[in-house]
């Protein structure tokens, strides 16, 4: 395990020993053994605006990480570096390195729509195509050509949607249009959609933040059963939620990478002052 | 005082009745306390001072000037001495026609007689008397309007609820006239066509093959029966507008993917309103490219490699009238797929969907309701399409699918028969309006469709 920059000797330790407010840098076990993607000193700019400043995270193999922290603070944008969704936006620009299998994702030879297939992703509102349900999740599957014929893909739709805890809902109208279901039931249509490219990393932006509670818990159960099967990294905005469905967490303010840990850890004895600031409710 | 003098004199006093109601209505709500005490804001008070000031004198002003000319003709013609009185109506007309231009100092028919002179003076003391009283008339029903409301304004008057019913009534008025005009386009059409039909079985009208409207004037004449069938006609419109739209929707579609997916904010800038100028630009200046163009071009480049292109082709009228509707399906079409959420193209890019795998089965199926909605309209603009055919198509009336013959339209033939001198009590007229009719009619049922599909599709995404 590398050293954690939380020891290095120009950092000024406060009364009760944590860092100090000032201090920028990463405090915490960002690095892990056997990770499965790698992010070094990673900055992202929006046109001239800095939005992610040198970020270093290793994200583990069937793990939940979850990265908190206020609204701005760069966790979303970090997130949709890890399968370059930021290549959408024009002004956008990232430098640094993330690695996956020992590539580069963002280097020429990287296929960008091979790495999407490996690594998913998740939206904060959930976005069915208006298309039937077994459309919605046949669709991945097809482009990236994974099925000979139809029953190679109704086998991938069951399991897809059976895996996202759905199937007893909706085995009857898989022809309705996926826009037609509860918020709940089309934010668990949209991962089944997700793990049926079979992707290794799944990353959830938000993924209940436009649901009620009960269709919350719901998915935080799923979350828990995925990661038997993939790694995930979820960008929530409740403290609750990530000390509930992750094993390590990632805190972010103004860009910077604050303070990473096990999440029991973090939401028990915060070393930064920053990560207490913020999980005590004191963040101003 | 002249008519329109006068008229900027009301509108100046009822600018004016504004500013003293708004004044006295801050005075009043002085004396009661701040204009908070007011049931209403100054400015309605003044707006209802200005209203009562405007609208009884331009009421009675737009009436006096509607019936002044027949009332004082009337007043003219009984003060003419008998044996002039006694004439003809129609000669009659021509006397009173010799007054009025005596009147207005324009050249006259004959010589001036006395009794005409004297008429002539008549009509000029009438007609000053008659801008005098009415002057006198209007300006005291507006200054009458102004003392009225002044004595009424006190914190209790409900003076805003009173604009807003006057501005509703007027609303309300506006899109009647809208409304009525439609419903009176469509009678008229009706019962001409009507007419048509009882000359013209309806049957032989709509499943005719022979368009040939020329109809005897005399009795005695030969060779023009006249024989009204519409399907070369309403096939001749089919032509062309499927030729136009096998221009305008690839090309039209295509650009707006382009400008709404793949191009750059500065070129869609510059490229749009570029795009749209098309839209502007007079039917008429299409028409005469299409006949002085791109005809000849056509049947020069056919006759090269021999084939027999006629000057007036389908072809070039419905390649031109393509390019016009061209900014029809690409700025429509280019609305709904911008409509198209963002959130939709990240779910499909974040399958791993390529651009063009996300644009044809993501994007363009998501706005399909909204291009089809927005090609029905082009349709419906290509089938009532006029200056271009009349320019470009031809006049016979083929029966024929070859989009290098002459074809021709149902705008065109409308045109062809009520330009001129006609009598309308002829089935060549009047199956103008027949035609006019069956046209109305599936332009109608195409806008009709086509809301429907847009407004379905908007439903989606609100």
């Amino acid at each position: 395990m590398t050293e954690p920059q939380s020891l290095k000797p120009k950092l000024k330790p406060t009364a009760d020993g944590r860092v100090s407010r000032d201090n920028r840098q990463t405090v915490g076990d960002q690095f892990i053994d056997n990770p499965r993607m790698t992010c070094r000193d990673v900055n992202v700019y929006y046109a001239d605006k800095q939005a992610i400043n040198n970020v270093s995270l290793d994200i583990g193999s069937n793990e939940v990480i979850s990265m908190i922290g206020p609204s701005g603070c760069g966790k979303s944008t970090f997130l949709r570096c890890l399968n370059r969704m930021n290549d959408t936006i024009d002004t956008c620009r990232v430098t640094g390195e993330i690695k996956m299998d020992g590539h580069n994702i963002y280097s020429n030879e990287i296929d960008v729509v091979a790495l999407r297939a490996q690594v998913g992703i998740v939206f904060q509102k959930p976005n069915p195509f208006p298309k039937s349900i077994y459309e919605n999740i046949a669709y991945g599957p097809r482009i990236h050509g994974l099925v000979e014929n139809k029953t190679e893909m109704d086998e991938i739709v069951e399991t897809s949607i059976k895996r996202a805890g759905l199937w007893e809902e909706v085995k009857d109208r898989l022809d309705q249009p996926g826009t037609g279901l509860s918020g709940g039931q089309q934010q668990r249509l949209c991962i089944a959609r997700t793990i049926a490219v079979g992707p290794e990393v799944i990353l959830m932006d938000e993924p209940c933040s436009a649901l009620d509670p009960i269709a919350t818990a719901i998915i935080e159960d799923l979350i828990d059963e995925l990661r038997q099967h993939f790694s995930i990294a979820i960008v929530t905005h409740s403290m609750q939620q990530a000390s509930r469905v992750s094993q390590r967490t990632a805190y972010f303010h103004l860009g910077d990478l604050i303070e990473v840990g096990p999440t029991s850890r973090i939401f028990t004895s915060p070393r930064h002052e920053l990560t207490e600031d913020y999980i005590t409710g004191r963040f101003g | 005082m002249s008519p329109l003098m006068l008229l900027i004199i009301l509108l100046g006093l009822s600018t004016l009745a504004y500013q003293i109601g708004k004044k006295k209505a801050f005075a009043v709500g002085k004396q009661a306390g701040g204009t908070r005490q007011l049931h209403s804001r100054p400015t309605y008070y003044g707006a209802l001072t200005a209203l009562w000031a405007g609208i009884p004198a331009l009421l009675i002003y737009g009436f006096w000037i509607a019936f002044e000319p027949s009332v004082i003709t009337k007043i003219v013609i009984s003060g003419l001495p008998d044996e002039i009185r006694n004439i003809p109506a129609d000669r009659l007309n021509l006397v009173v026609n010799d007054i009025k231009n005596l009147v207005t100092g324009n050249i006259l028919s004959g010589q001036v007689s006395p009794a005409i002179q004297a008429a002539a003076d008549h009509y000029r003391s009438l007609k000053f008397i008659s801008s005098a009283a009415l002057a006198v008339v209007s300006l005291s029903l507006a200054i009458l309007g102004i003392i009225i409301v002044l004595k009424l304004i006190k914190p209790t008057l409900r003076a805003r609820n009173q604009v807003e019913r006057v501005l509703r009534i007027m609303i309300i008025t506006c899109s009647c006239i809208a409304i009525l005009t439609t419903i009176g386009i469509v009678f008229s059409v009706l019962y001409e066509a009507i007419r048509f039909f009882k000359v013209i079985p309806v049957s032989e009208f709509l499943f005719g093959l022979k368009w040939s409207p020329q109809m005897a004037i005399r009795a005695e004449q030969v060779g023009s029966s006249g024989a009204f069938g519409a399907v070369p006609v309403f096939l001749g419109t089919m032509l062309i507008s499927a030729i136009a739209m096998m221009v305008a929707v690839p090309i039209g579609l295509m650009s707006a993917i382009y400008l709404s997916e793949y191009a750059n904010k500065r070129f869609r800038d510059i490229a749009k309103p570029l795009m749209e100028i098309l839209a502007g630009i007079p039917t008429v200046v299409y028409g005469f490219f299409a006949a002085l163009t791109v005809a000849p071009l056509i049947r020069n480049s056919g006759s090269l490699i021999g084939l027999d292109v006629s000057s007036e082709s389908a072809l070039a009228a419905g390649l031109v009238m393509g390019i016009m509707i061209i900014p029809f399906v690409s700025s429509l079409s280019d609305d709904v797929i911008n409509a198209v959420p963002q959130s939709l193209r990240d779910g499909a890019y974040g399958l791993g969907a390529t651009k063009s795998e996300t644009i044809r089965q993501v994007v363009i199926p998501a706005a399909l309701p909204g291009i089809v909605g927005s090609i029905l309209l082009a349709v419906s603009r290509a089938i009532g399409e006029t200056m271009i055919v009349v320019m470009a198509a031809g006049l016979a009336a083929n029966l024929t699918l070859n989009p290098l013959k002459t074809v021709t339209t149902v705008t065109v033939q409308i045109v062809t028969l009520l330009v001129g001198d006609q009598e309308f009590d002829s089935p060549k007229t009047m199956a103008a309006f027949a035609l006019g009719l069956v046209l109305f009619l599936v332009t109608l049922c195409l806008n009709v469709i086509a809301l429907h599909v847009v407004r379905k599709y908007r439903e989606q995404y609100e």
